[in-house]
């Protein structure tokens, strides 16, 4: 057979690493800036740009989009062209997808900053930049299929399965979760409202975490452990099961992450069971990647790469057997709401995805630099203090969720909250956080030593822009031979393969989406609950802008130690004008649900002290202080749009509100300026803070006016 | 376990019939899956699972 001559694209791989890399180490330092928030909220330096609220959800976008993102590439770039023998199929394309990719993180590190939020956990980015996502992973998952059908070897690898069902999954979870109605150019209201918009949310939160953070590194580990460790895959067959089991079972699980909210009975318990039978094919998986080094442990401990391999396995077991425990609900009733929930997080993102990425690099670089790593005993010293660092972040943390659970939870013998003060739960905890910091400080000093070893790699080297490689052209016309079954048949036809992925993916969503969309009296509606007034509405903005809910949550759970500690427990009738729902999914702080109600009301007084510095009124508080509110000017210019947005939406706004909603929005500006000049506080009443305390002093009144009369200026 | 599944679900019309019948595709699937790779031939593994080890680099 003739074989052709070709090139595989080194250059491509080589850009995606500087930038996993380079995002790796922002990412890591800006989630370090807010772990030390924690402890010492004074290190924004009094700057909006860097508050906890608004830098969190910085963090998480730049470690898994751009970190991991980029780590995908990466692997992807460089494994692909391999197993298929082929170069990529169109250099533009491969480069369109990196200065696209980048040019989207660096829109994210501006607007998450300023402030410019969806408030959707792991989608927070605004409507324009959603679009560019889009585009990007179109060409992307273009430049993979166009690969696929031009390659050189007759099979595909299991990991290219893995890479295609990243590639469609991640595409139609982004498109639904994005369902946005655009008010201006960075500003936009989810299409969904409430219970609705948090069951789609955490459908894709879930599956971001299957289909970003989990299939594509499992790709990845189908072809580089055996690379690595220079033998074939344990098992191919489990390899298999593990696919379809994986991708079929992993989009039936978003339910659990909101159980025990007011979410409907029937779709916790689906989310639950299924999110147990995920165990499966989890940990047939690890033990699939762990076995294929049976034998050869000696390996192991002469190679870097394989032990960070080994960790990185390991604690993608560990996870995947946490998680479906913490969906149970006697677990998820501890768990839910408390540190707990991002320690389980950091074993998977520092364990599975970081240690596998660094046992990538420490594989491709000496390799493609054709050269021997720098020094096997800094890569060693990563691996330990690497490994350190993970237990110091993790062990604290769960102790923290555990301890400011019970805590919330504890009655005296007569019946009353051991610690009425939710504070006394935060402050018992904050010696935990400083440990976390420290955790995260060794694993980040870890990537540091990676990054001198790695530069002085490919110093030695020379980098090989593109390596040749030759192999016979396949043969156009493959006749299968008697007795084949249909899937080896189907295995060769990427399009189908991609399309039963779609299908697979699809049903669990479905089942999921439809009967919450379609059937209406799943929330049942409460007659007193009413649109939000126009400055209500804007304190709301604001609430999102800051990103209040990366510490508040607005979900009372029916539990005794929350009814009693926060008020009745949330109703989903009540949720039916959010767009975005704002539940949040951490209490750093307490339940803000109602904060407005007979139990927890306080003075507009007092939240404008809160908001000068929290300690004043709480001594002790690691909440920010938020003196910019009551500097800023309320911007107003766009709330008639805002106002004819939530109509579209649904929400019963009359024809016409639009036009006298800023008067009636200053007039109720008027009312709590006055309020608060009686207690002596003079501030104008075209102040932002003036509308936070407008939403605040509204949440969970609805419920308590039940069977008053509708007042004819509130809307 | 379906049993605890649609005890949940009896408030809504029709409801039921979304879990039931996506576990019944969900269960014939598996079924069909292992039964396949079970009778997988020895010789298609040996060559796919080698794909990585053979690439010329
Ligand atoms: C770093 C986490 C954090 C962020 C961000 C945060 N808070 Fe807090 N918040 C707390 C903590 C902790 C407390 C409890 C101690 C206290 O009263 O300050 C608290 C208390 C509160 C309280 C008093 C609740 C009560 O009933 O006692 C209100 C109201 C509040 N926060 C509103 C907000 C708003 C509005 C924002 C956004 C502009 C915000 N918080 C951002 C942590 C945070």
């Amino acid at each position: 057979m003739e074989m052709e001559k070709f090139n595989y694209d080194n250059e491509i791989v080589r850009k995606f690493i500087i930038a996993t890399v380079v995002f790796g180490i922002v990412g890591m330092l800006v989630g370090l800036t807010a772990a030390l928030q924690l402890v010492i909220p004074e290190l924004n330096a009094g700057l909006q740009w860097i508050t906890f609220g608004r830098i969190r959800p910085l963090h998480t976008n730049a470690v898994i989009f751009a970190f991991v993102g980029n780590g995908i590439f990466a692997g992807v770039y460089y494994s692909m062209q391999r197993l298929l023998k082929t170069r990529m199929w169109s250099d533009l394309l491969s480069n369109i997808n990196f200065w696209g990719w980048q040019l989207i993180i660096l829109s994210a590190a501006i607007t998450l900053p300023l402030g410019i939020t969806t408030s959707k956990e792991y989608a927070e980015l605004e409507w324009p930049i959603d679009i560019a996502i889009a585009l990007i992973w179109v060409v992307f998952g273009l430049n993979m299929l166009m690969t696929i059908i031009k390659r050189r070897e007759r099979h595909i690898y299991v990991a290219i399965w893995f890479y295609i069902a990243t590639f469609v999954t991640v595409a139609i979870l982004h498109i639904f979760n994005s369902f946005e109605l655009p008010v201006t150019m960075l500003k936009s209201y989810s299409w969904y409202a409430g219970v609705q918009d948090a069951l789609v949310q955490w459908w894709y939160g879930h599956n971001a975490v299957a289909f970003f953070l989990t299939t594509p590194y499992l790709g990845l580990m189908y072809y580089f452990v055996p690379k690595a460790a220079n033998r074939p895959v344990y098992s191919y067959r489990l390899s298999i099961v593990h696919f379809w089991a994986l991708i079929f079972i992993y989009i039936w699980a978003g339910p659990h992450h909101l159980l025990y909210t007011s979410l409907p009975d029937w779709a916790q318990s689906l989310g639950t069971v299924f999110s147990i039978m995920l165990i499966a094919p989890s940990w047939g998986g690890m033990l699939n990647g762990l076995l294929t080094l049976r034998g050869a442990w000696d390996k192991v401990r002469d190679s870097a790469v394989l032990k960070f391999m080994v960790v990185a396995i390991t604690c993608y077991g560990m996870s995947t057997f946490e998680g479906p425990m913490l969906s149970l609900k006697n677990l998820n009733a501890i768990s839910h709401f408390t540190d707990w929930t991002i320690a389980h997080v950091h074993i998977g993102g520092l364990g599975w995805n970081g240690f596998l990425t660094f046992g990538m690099l420490y594989f491709l670089i000496p390799k493609m630099w054709g050269t021997k790593l720098h020094s096997q005993r800094l890569a060693n010293f990563h691996f330990w203090i690497g490994t350190l660092g993970i237990v110091f972040y993790a062990i604290p943390l769960y102790w923290a969720g555990f301890t400011q659970s019970l805590m919330w939870k504890e009655f005296t013998a007569d019946g009353f909250l051991a610690y009425p003060n939710f504070l006394e739960t935060v402050t018992q905890i904050i010696p935990m956080y400083a440990m976390r910091a420290l955790g995260g400080t060794l694993y980040l000093i870890g990537v540091f030593v990676m990054v001198y070893n790695l530069m002085a790699t490919a110093k030695s080297g020379s980098f090989m822009k593109n390596e040749e490689a030759e192999a016979p052209a396949l043969a156009p016309k493959y006749k299968p031979h008697a007795g084949e079954y249909w899937h080896r048949a189907l295995e060769r036809k990427p399009m189908v393969l991609t399309i039963l992925a779609v299908v697979a993916v699809s049903i669990g969503g479905l089942v999921e989406i439809v009967p919450t969309a379609l059937v209406k009296s799943n929330i049942p509606t409460i007659s007193s609950v009413k649109p939000y007034t126009p400055l209500e509405l804007e304190g709301r903005d604001l609430y999102i802008r800051e990103g209040c809910n990366n510490c508040h949550s607005q979900m009372i759970r029916p539990f005794r130690s929350e009814t009693e500690r926060y008020g009745e427990y949330s109703k989903a009738g009540e949720f039916v004008y959010d767009h975005p729902f704002l539940w949040g999914s951490k209490r750093t702080g307490p339940d803000l649900a109602r904060e407005g109600g007979s139990k927890l009301r306080k003075p507009n007084s007092w939240h404008y002290n809160h908001f000068m510095d929290p300690r004043t009124m709480s001594p002790g508080s690691i909440m920010p202080p938020y003196p910019w509110f009551i500097e800023q000017d309320l911007d107003v210019s766009n709330t008639a749009a805002k106002i004819n947005a939530m109509r579209t939406l649904g929400v019963p706004y009359p024809e016409g509100y639009e036009d006298q909603a800023v008067a009636d929005l200053n007039a109720q500006a008027e009312e709590i300026a006055a309020d608060l000049a009686q207690g002596g506080i003079e501030v104008a009443a075209n102040r932002e803070v003036i509308a936070i305390i407008a939403y605040l002093q509204r949440l969970g009144t609805d419920i308590e006016n039940e069977g008053t009369e509708e007042v004819v200026s509130n809307p | 376990m379906l049993r605890f599944v649609k005890q949940h679900m009896e408030t809504i019309v029709g409801v039921e019939l979304y879990p039931m019948v996506s576990f019944l595709i969900f269960f014939t699937f598996f079924v069909g899956l292992i039964a396949y790779v079970i009778m997988m031939k020895k010789g298609y593994i040996k060559e796919v699972e080698s794909l990585p080890l053979t690439e010329n680099d």
